[in-house]
Parts: C-alpha cells; sequence; structure tokens
C-alpha cells in the first residue's frame, strides 16, 4: 500500500481567503458558511472572505495578514488558477512569503458557475477549500529557474512569413538561420502573380525582401536543407540540419544559367509550376531565385539514371558542376525556434465531380496563377489546355475543398479574394471573355477587400450564388455540346442552373503541409485535427506555442492572407526578440528531481521522458534528471518504482493529502484507515 | 437536502486539456452534477495508480481520469502512459470485484467543456444505480486482511 | 460461402436473364444463395411514397423471414431497388424507435418479428466485387474480353445514399468499372454513370423518361461505348426495351446493346451464351459481340519526354486502387 512520507513538521499557520466575485460565486455558494467552517481547520490561522480578492484591496489584505499574523500559507478560494494563480503568487510574494506557499481552490468554473444547488454547490466548494488546506500545508519554497537565451534564431521556411521574421530579428543585430526546403526561397507567394486587393505584383514585392535575406550578414541562409533533429530547451536548442547536395558548388557557381539551357532532360515542374509548366532535371524555379545557383534533381537527371549525358558539367564556365557532391550534415545552437513551414493547396483530385485530372480545361488556382503569370509556361496568355486557345466563357468555382463536411470544415480565408482577382484577370487579359463566378458566400473582409468586390461587380462579372454541383462534359442540351457545363442551383432565384463553359478554375482551398504532423512532433509542437499547429492561445496567443522558445508564423497556423502572414512573422520576431533582450529568463520551477539515495538503477524513467531529460550515470548507477530539459509532466514520478522521483510542486504527499482534504464528508471512520 | 444517495467523484484533470475543458463548462455556465471534485495535476500521466487506490478507499466511490487527446499531450505523449497504467489497474480491480463504471478514462481537450460536463452526469447516475463503494467492506475484510472474492471462470 | 438469396419480382420475368446469368456463375465463384422462403414484393418506388410504415412492414417481413431462416447471414439483393428497400428499411428501423415498434406489430400479426440490425444487406456487386474479389475473379477468366468497350452504368441507387455506408463512392463509383477491366475489356469513361435512368417515369411521364435515358445512351454513344454493362432490372429494361423508342422520338440512332453484368462475367468465364440468358435482349448484343479479340491490346510504350508542342501537362491521375 502507500507509504506517506511522516514528516516532523511544525504546525502551519494557513491564511484562507475566500472570494465572493461580486455574485458570480456568493450567489450559489454560502460563502461566509465556507470561510466559517474553514476557519475551524487545526492549521488555519485565519479565514476571511471578500467581494473581490483579485483587486489590490483583496490582495493586500493577503500581504497583510501575511506581516502582521505570520502566516506561512495562502489559500485563495476564488476562479481559475489559470485566470489568478500569478496574480495571488505575487501579492504572497510581496506578503514575504515564497510564491509557491500559495494554492488556490478553484470554487467558480468548477463549482458556483457549474450548477444550481446551492447546497451542493456549498458543500463541494467547502471540498475543494479543505483540499487547497490539506495540500498547501505541505508545499515547499521553490524558486525559478534562470536560463540564458542564446540570441541566435533558427527560421524554418523560407516564405514570406518566414522571410519577414528572419529580417527582422536580422536587422535588430541578432543572428539568424533560415532554413528552407526547397532551392530557394519565396515559397507560394512567388508563385503568385498579382496579389489582392491593390493587385502588386508578386514577385515585385517579393523579391527585393528575398535579396535583402540573401545579402544580410546576419542570416546564414540554408536552402535545400531541412531540419533533421532538435535537441534542447529555450534558450539552447541544438539544431541538426541536412543540406542536401544539390551538385552545384556554390562558391564556383555564377548563376549564368547555361547548364539549364543545355540540359537534355525536361519534366513536369510539379512544384514551382503547379504541374502547369516543365523544367530541366537541373534548375533554378525561377529567374529570380535566391540563393541563384541551380539545384540537380536526381530522379529526373540522365546522367544520375542511366550514367550518360553530364552535359551540364561540360558545358559549365567554372566547373561548378560536382556529381559526388555529398549531403552536409550541420550543427549549432540557437535560442528560439520560428516555424513558418507554410500551406499545401487542397488536392482538387479528391472530387471527382469537379473532373480535375479527367476534364482537360478544368485548372487548379496554383495552376491558373502560373498561366496568367507573364513568366509562366503560356508568357501569360490565358489558354486551354491546348495551350493555344482563348476560352470564351470562365467558370471559377469557390469553396473546393473548404467549407465542407467531406473534406474540409474550415473556410479557407483567402479564396473568395483571389477568385474576384481571378476575374479581374480575366477580364484584363481578355475583355470579350465572359467570367461566371460561383460562390457561397463571398468573404472580403480585409481593408480594401470589399472595394474589390464592388469593382469585380462593375466588371460585369456573373455572379452565380450556389455551390457548384457537378462539372462535367455530357452535354444535354443544344448549345452545350464540346462546353465544359457547371451545374449549380443558383440560390437567388431559386433555380437550376446548367452553364456552359470553356474553362474552369477551382479556387481549392488552404491545407496543412502534409507532413505538419511529424514536423510538429520534431520540434515538440502539437497539431490540430486538421494539421495546422497549435497555438498557445488562440485568441491572445497566436504565434507562441505551448513549448517555451518555439513560435509558429503563418499558414503553417491556420489559413490566411499576405497581410496576416506578415503581421504574424513580425510578431513572431518580437516576442523572440523580447527573449533575447531579456538575455536571462525565468523558468517555471515544477520539474522533477530524482533522491540518489533511494535510486534503484532500473532506468525505467530513462525512456520514458518525451525530453529526454533523464540521464543514467554509469559510474553512481543511478538516473539523473537534467533539471532544464525538464518541463514537469511528472510521468516519471508515477512510474518510478521505488518512489524514488520528486515532481516538485506535485509530490505524492501533497496530491495524497489534497485528496484526503477533498474527501472529509466521505472519510471512512478513522480507525477503519491505514489499516 | 435531497434523501437521494448522491455519489462522490474524484476527478483528475490535467493542466493543460481537461482541467481548461472544466473551466471552460463553467464559463460557459453549463450546469452538471456537483458530484466530481477535481484534482489539478500537470498531465493526466502523472497520474499515479497509488491514487485512484486512495481516493476510492478514502471514500470516493468513483475515480475520473481525463487527459489530452491522444496525439495532443502538451508534453508529448504523458497521456499514452496513462492510459497503459489505467488498462492495467483496471485489470487489478476488476479482480477485487470493482465494478468497471467505478474508475473511468476520458479524454478531452480544452474545448471540450460539454463533453466534460456530460461525462461527469452520466457517471454520476451509474455510479448512484450502482450504490456507494463503501470499500473496506468490500475490499478489505474488518479484521485487516484482505479478502480477494474468487470470481467465476 | 453462403449467402441468403432475395431474388425481387424482376428477376422472374424481365430480367430472367439477370437469374439466368447469375445462377450459371454463382457455382464457379463459390456463391451459395439460400432463397427467402415465401419472399414477397419489396414495393418498389412506389409503396415508400403513398404511405410509409406500411412500406416498411411490407419490406419488414422480408427481413424477419430472412434472419429467421439464415440467422445473421448476408442477405443479397441483386436488384437495386429491392436493395436499397432493403437496405433502407433496417436503417430506418434501427434509427427510429416508433417505425421499429409499429412495424414490429405489423409484423407479430404474422407471427414475425424482426429486430434490426440482424440481417445486413448487399447487394450483388458488392458481394461480388469485395467478397469473392478481383483476384479470384481474374483467375477464371478463360475468354477475356479483349477490345470490347464498356460503359458500366451504376443507376442511381446503388452507390447511394452516402449516409448509410455505400461501399462504393457516390458520385463516382468505381467497383464495376474495375471488375469489367478484370474481364479484360475497355472500359470506357462515362461520366453520368450514376445518374437516373429514369425508372418508372416511362409509366407516370414518358417524356422526362425518355429524355434521361436519350441523355444516358448520347453520353455511351459520345465516348465510343460498344456496350452498357447494368446492374439493376430496372436501368436495363429502360435502356435496352425504350432504346427504340428514344429513336423514334428524337430521331437518333443508337443501337447500344445493355447487358446485365452477370452474363459478361459468365462470358469471360467462358460459359455458353444460351446459358446466360443471351438473346433475350431487345437490342441485339451480338455486333457488339462479334468486337470481341482474341489478341490483348498493345502495351502503349511510355515516352522517355512528356513533350507536347503546344499544350500544357495534365495532372497525373493517382492510380486506382
Amino acid at each position: 500500500m502507500v507509504e506517506e512520507k511522516e514528516k516532523n513538521m511544525q504546525k502551519e499557520k494557513v491564511g484562507v481567503y475566500i472570494c465572493h466575485c461580486g455574485s458570480n460565486i456568493a450567489g450559489t455558494v454560502d460563502v461566509e458558511e465556507v470561510r466559517e467552517w474553514a476557519g475551524n481547520n487545526p492549521n488555519v490561522e485565519v479565514a476571511r472572505d471578500y467581494e473581490f480578492m483579485c483587486s489590490s484591496t483583496g490582495q493586500e489584505l493577503i500581504e497583510k495578514d501575511i506581516k502582521e499574523k505570520g502566516l506561512t500559507r495562502v489559500v485563495v478560494a476564488s476562479c481559475s488558477p489559470h485566470m489568478h494563480e500569478k496574480t495571488f503568487r505575487g501579492a504572497t510574494e510581496r506578503g514575504g512569503l515564497n510564491p509557491f506557499l500559495y494554492e488556490m481552490a478553484n470554487i467558480r468554473e468548477h463549482d458556483s458557475w457549474a450548477t444550481n444547488d446551492k447546497e451542493a454547490a456549498t458543500q463541494k466548494a467547502k471540498s475543494l477549500v479543505n483540499g487547497a488546506i490539506e495540500r498547501v500545508v505541505h508545499h515547499e519554497p521553490l524558486e525559478k529557474i534562470p536560463v540564458e537565451i542564446n540570441p541566435n534564431t533558427l527560421v524554418v521556411g523560407g516564405g514570406i512569413a518566414g522571410i519577414t521574421a528572419a529580417l527582422e530579428l536580422a536587422n535588430s543585430g541578432n543572428h539568424v538561420y533560415l532554413v528552407e526546403r526547397e532551392g530557394t526561397i519565396g515559397g507560394h507567394m512567388a508563385q503568385i502573380d498579382k496579389t489582392f486587393p491593390t493587385l502588386d505584383c508578386s514577385a515585385c514585392i517579393l523579391t527585393p525582401k528575398m535579396v535583402d535575406v540573401g545579402q544580410h550578414d546576419n542570416i546564414t541562409l540554408l536552402t535545400y536543407s531541412e531540419v533533421e533533429k532538435v535537441d534542447g530547451y529555450i534558450g539552447n536548442f541544438e539544431i541538426s540540419v541536412r543540406k542536401k547536395a544539390r551538385c552545384v558548388e556554390e562558391e564556383l557557381c555564377t548563376s549564368c544559367g547555361i547548364c539549364e539551357e543545355k540540359c537534355p532532360a525536361q519534366v513536369v515542374d510539379e512544384g514551382y509550376g503547379a504541374g502547369l509548366g516543365y523544367r530541366k532535371a537541373i534548375y533554378r524555379a525561377f529567374p529570380q531565385a535566391v540563393p541563384g545557383y541551380p539545384v540537380l534533381d536526381k530522379e529526373n537527371c540522365i546522367y544520375f539514371q542511366t550514367g550518360k549525358c553530364r552535359a551540364c558539367e561540360k558545358f559549365c564556365p567554372t566547373e561548378a558542376i560536382n556529381f559526388e557532391q555529398e549531403d552536409e550534415m550541420l550543427k549549432f545552437n540557437v535560442g528560439n525556434i520560428i516555424i513558418a513551414t507554410g500551406y499545401d493547396l487542397f488536392d482538387a483530385r479528391q472530387i471527382p465531380q469537379y473532373g480535375y485530372g479527367r476534364l482537360e480545361n478544368v485548372f487548379t488556382s496554383l495552376e491558373f496563377e502560373r498561366m496568367v503569370n507573364a513568366s509562366g509556361p503560356t508568357g501569360g496568355h490565358v489558354v486551354l489546355r491546348d495551350g493555344e486557345t482563348e476560352p470564351e466563357r470562365v467558370a471559377i468555382v469557390h469553396c473546393v475543398g473548404s467549407r465542407d463536411k467531406n473534406y474540409n470544415e474550415y473556410c479557407s480565408k483567402v479564396c473568395c479574394m483571389y477568385s474576384l482577382k481571378f476575374a479581374h484577370l480575366v477580364h484584363e487579359h481578355l475583355p470579350e471573355t465572359e467570367v461566371y463566378d460561383f460562390y457561397i458566400d463571398m468573404r472580403t473582409p480585409g481593408k480594401g477587400y470589399e472595394e474589390f468586390y464592388n469593382r469585380l461587380l462593375k466588371e460585369d462579372t456573373h455572379f452565380i450564388r450556389g455551390r457548384v454541383a457537378e462539372i462535367t462534359d455530357a452535354d444535354h442540351q443544344p448549345g452545350e455540346e464540346g462546353k465544359l457545363i457547371v451545374q449549380a442551383e443558383n440560390t437567388l432565384l431559386g433555380k437550376q442552373q446548367r452553364v456552359p463553359v470553356d474553362m474552369v478554375i477551382l479556387s481549392a482551398g488552404i491545407e496543412a503541409r502534409a507532413d505538419s504532423e511529424k514536423v510538429a512532433n520534431l520540434f515538440k509542437m502539437g497539431c490540430d485535427y486538421d494539421g495546422f499547429f497549435n497555438e498557445r492561445h488562440p485568441k491572445l496567443a497566436p504565434v507562441a506555442t505551448m513549448t517555451d522558445g518555439v513560435f509558429i508564423a503563418g499558414a503553417c497556423q491556420g489559413p490566411k492572407d499576405i497581410p496576416e502572414t506578415v503581421a504574424q512573422g513580425g510578431a513572431a520576431a518580437s516576442q523572440v526578440a523580447s527573449l533575447i533582450g531579456q538575455g536571462t529568463v525565468m523558468m517555471e520551477p515544477v520539474r522533477a528531481s530524482i533522491r540518489e539515495e533511494d535510486c534503484s538503477g532500473c532506468r525505467i524513467c530513462n525512456n520514458l521522458c518525451p525530453y529526454n531529460a533523464i540521464e543514467f550515470d554509469a559510474e553512481k548507477e543511478v538516473s539523473e534528471v537534467i533539471t532544464a530539459l525538464c518541463q514537469g509532466c511528472g510521468t516519471c514520478v508515477a512510474a518510478c518504482p521505488s518512489g524514488a522521483i520528486d515532481g516538485a510542486h506535485f509530490t505524492n504527499t501533497q496530491v495524497m493529502s489534497e485528496l484526503q482534504g477533498l474527501l472529509w464528508d466521505v472519510q471512512p471512520a478513522p480507525e477503519k484507515v491505514n489499516v | 437536502m435531497s434523501e437521494q444517495y448522491e455519489p462522490v467523484i474524484v476527478g483528475f484533470l490535467c493542466n493543460w486539456c481537461s482541467y481548461r475543458a472544466a473551466d471552460l463548462a463553467g464559463t460557459s455556465r453549463i450546469k452538471y452534477a456537483p458530484n466530481m471534485r477535481p484534482i489539478r495535476v500537470m498531465c493526466s500521466g502523472r497520474v499515479d495508480p497509488q491514487f485512484v487506490l486512495k481516493a476510492l478507499r478514502n471514500g470516493a466511490d468513483g475515480v475520473l481520469i481525463a487527459g489530452c487527446h491522444p496525439g495532443e499531450c502538451h508534453y508529448v505523449n504523458g497521456n499514452i502512459k496513462a492510459l497503459r497504467r489505467y488498462t492495467m489497474l483496471k485489470k487489478a480491480l476488476d479482480q477485487w470485484g470493482i465494478e468497471e463504471e467505478r474508475v473511468q478514462l476520458l479524454w478531452a481537450s480544452a474545448s471540450e467543456g460539454t463533453k466534460l460536463a456530460e461525462r461527469v452526469n452520466t457517471m454520476t447516475e451509474e455510479l448512484r444505480a450502482l450504490g456507494p463503494l463503501r470499500w473496506h467492506e468490500k475490499v478489505l475484510a474488518d479484521n485487516g486482511a484482505h479478502r480477494v472474492p474468487v470470481k467465476e471462470a | 460461402m453462403k449467402y441468403g438469396y432475395y431474388p425481387g419480382c424482376s428477376m422472374e420475368k424481365n430480367a430472367r436473364s439477370y437469374h439466368t446469368s447469375l445462377m450459371a456463375i454463382a457455382e464457379h465463384l463459390d456463391l451459395d444463395f439460400e432463397e427467402v422462403e415465401d419472399w414477397n414484393c419489396c414495393g418498389a418506388t412506389e409503396y415508400f411514397a403513398i404511405n410509409d410504415i406500411p412500406a416498411y412492414a411490407l419490406v419488414g417481413r422480408n427481413l424477419a423471414i430472412a434472419s429467421k431462416q439464415n440467422g445473421s447471414q448476408k442477405l443479397v439483393a441483386p436488384c437495386s431497388a429491392c436493395f436499397l428497400n432493403l437496405k433502407k428499411t433496417d436503417h430506418i428501423m434501427a434509427e427510429h424507435k416508433n417505425v421499429n415498434e409499429k412495424v414490429n406489430i405489423a409484423l407479430e400479426e404474422g407471427g414475425l418479428s424482426y429486430q434490426p440490425g440482424t440481417v445486413s444487406v448487399h447487394h450483388l456487386l458488392e458481394i461480388i466485387v469485395k467478397d469473392v474479389g478481383l483476384e479470384a475473379i481474374e483467375e477464371k477468366v478463360q475468354r477475356p474480353l479483349y477490345d470490347l468497350r464498356i460503359a458500366p452504368y451504376y443507376g442511381c441507387m446503388v452507390p447511394r445514399p452516402a449516409d448509410m455506408e455505400s461501399f462504393d463512392d457516390p458520385e463516382h463509383p468505381t467497383s464495376m468499372d474495375t471488375l469489367m477491366e478484370r474481364l479484360g475489356a475497355i472500359v470506357v469513361d462515362f461520366p453520368l454513370k450514376a445518374q437516373c435512368c429514369g425508372g418508372h417515369m416511362t409509366q407516370i411521364s414518358e417524356e422526362t423518361a425518355l429524355e434521361l435515358i436519350r441523355r444516358l445512351l448520347k453520353n455511351a454513344d459520345d465516348y465510343g461505348a460498344d456496350m452498357i454493362s447494368t446492374l439493376c432490372p430496372m436501368c436495363q429494361l429502360n435502356l435496352d426495351a425504350y432504346q427504340d423508342a428514344v429513336n423514334a422520338h428524337f430521331g437518333t440512332d443508337y443501337h447500344i446493346p445493355v447487358m446485365y453484368f452477370t452474363q459478361l462475367i459468365g462470358l469471360a468465364f467462358g460459359i455458353p451464351e444460351k446459358e446466360l440468358g443471351f438473346g433475350k435482349e431487345i437490342v441485339s448484343a451480338q455486333p457488339a459481340l462479334r468486337k470481341i479479340s482474341d489478341e490483348p491490346p498493345q502495351k502503349k510504350k511510355r515516352r522517355r519526354r512528356p513533350r507536347r508542342r503546344t499544350g500544357l501537362p495534365m495532372p497525373t491521375m493517382p492510380e486506382e486502387g
């Protein structure tokens, strides 16, 4: 059975404070009765009730009592610790006691707000208060642990979010490692032609920033690289990065582009080209790529597949091609990490009734972006899949894969706006062409967005409010032959409509990256059900994660447009800068520690720790907790068969005492307990 | 005062998910059975089976262990360890004749206040139907020796 | 494998060839059918529209007998309407207590009762594709249907409704497509494969029905199908028996034979045509059958460089499972 530590302690003097919280608590719980009853506990020196304990008067009550009555422990029965634990710990500290000699009883969220039964609520309040009193008596003073913050930062992902964050930090004088999986930074924004609502040329506003990153003294740019391992904790992360072999010597390459020209192997560009264009086996994604060194795609390179060719090597004027180049493993230390890995476009092949992949002239949004881009495969001409014919009628379909219980229930936020943008671009490129826009709702919340919508209304776009049921080439009526027929219910007219068009653009939604779970595990973060990374608090802490020192920014946190992404990139950077500015950060002392004399060296705890915070000392044959790595979950404490591990602030004695306190009114007679 | 027997449930709620779920239930003013008395732990992985046994021995009629959904644990996989311990504990409890409904496990994320409230309600009714546990009579004999009821094969 | 078998009214009369071909291939596929004793009509599509509780009771009687007879065996219905009615009734009795109560009161009068969920209802296509398995079928193919272009037609009922756990995708079913491919045939793209054939509209408003039938025939024809394979007696009847009426009404000239998929399986197994009910169809299948060649189609060489002079590349589709 349980061995309870017999501690020879002098009686503690506990101050108990029952908060009314106006009528929030006092309206249901009889606070005076609870106070009176608490006062009878032998450990309690003084019991008070007050209207608003969190007010300065309330806090001063605590401070005064500690000083005047020599209290050694404090209990406040009020709201949730997530609200005011910090507040009352502060009051305790100002009164002269260690802040951890304080315990809170949640009699609001867990009691007065959760029931109308006043008697039951009061009874429950007594239990909760008693639990807190019995527990706090066993509290030990604890000191926060200082951790130094390494001023370097790792930014994962070189899209606009990562670029913004990296530049902000680099400009503040701190060093940044920017790791990007592709051969160049730029991300999805580099694929886009114009950005809504200003119709800025995307590349024109992006490339100066890309150049800044490439040239910045404070940024180490690692492209075609991936983070493989992350060890450590806030202020001191050890990062291992694999720099994949591009087969191009960076010091020798002049970015002349001859290798790309001469390469005979052409493949469909699934990445930057969104599958609409071609690239060579040795390639730069686009001419303004940063860095400008090409990447050799070994899977499609004739030399790597068959042993022949080597044309790039022959023609390179500086002999920069190196087929023997190997992956490089890099290790470095950083204090903070910002994850900005971006999004994937919803795969429209999942919706067979829209015909993407089967019907030639159904395009996705990214395919259309590349088409309408002047540097794209069609030179900016809007044409059908045959590369030549100009469409006379174009349909744009909203909410493909979004707002759909069968695929993704959430709204992807940007699609309405970019659909309007496409409508405008089609009007611009082909003034005679008719545009039909099929929408459910028109979501235009940002600055200038509604005005942009009105502009499109004036441009004679046909807006049909109805979710598209089907896109088919099976014609029924005259006038439909050879066309793509978009069938939708026009809900404003209350009729089914079949609209024959030449080209359909599917506004596919934003999804989390396919490997987001893997990335989350790597950085000890969490993902939600849709794969987007979990922020610490959806309203108040959107760029922080539950793991100290790891931040997220941009579309990897949830679908958003460019202004929001840039804002988040800056926010993450500023939070990191704040930590760097503080130099040292105080960490919560809720951690485990192993009592050497009781440890049997069984090592069961070693593999249980998700933070690898327990090491085995082979000489002493005992396990040891690395305090700074320990996050205080307590799993090892519960697992130790010898009971040799103490979880600070959640010791067995404390929890068991709280249990006994909670069950004060249902305890069996004393002679029956502790048999 | 209702004459009805009111079961007492001890709830071990993890700081990051289920405790916040209970907070949310309160903030949303969802009314549910007041029979669950919560204890905060940092992670459901902290819940030692001894806590559960102590609760039952000290008069609780049931114990609810609530943690984050698998895959969402703030400490990566503490809830999985809780699940393992819980499974083993249930086997032991079963051999002592403790009914299945008395110790339960629940995954509730911070946004699932309703789910937690509903489970507390369901569990309260289940325990009300079973009646008080009376650990000392059921599991421990009056003279202190363990009486293990022989289970039918 | 043993299955409960609910033939339905059509199998006796106008879908006789469906029944014949099914029995012919049953042994080859190791399917042992035990017919539900004294089964009654399923109510087709009309009864449910008129008075739902008696309609459920009508179907419930079949379920009750099936459950007594075969226990919780799988009950197979080859006709789509029968299949849907049986499945729907079981589902609704499970979901709605009052329906369950009322139906059981009615069944009690006949000394029967039915507990929803006892019998699991399946369509014949599901049994053949899932339980028997495509590998087992492919092995038994003696005479592959090379060069025969088939448009697989599912009709509206079998893959729907989506929320009742249909065995195939409700918008774009592919199980019969894959089956036909394994038999060696060329499956043509047939986008209207799951669209309505008009059903009983032929009796109610012939013009509407003829238009629906015309669309299906036109679509199959546009994609160059030699034959339509179907799995529902109603669809077969409409597309086959009314093809002449469509031609007369719209001035078209379609001659697309509509056969049951079981007939095609039997054909590929080398069973003689007479045993499979060939010849009973109105639009003759002979011209299409003559197209079947003995030579397997040439495999197209994959080009190393997918370069099209002017076109843009199409997205690659994932392999069909």
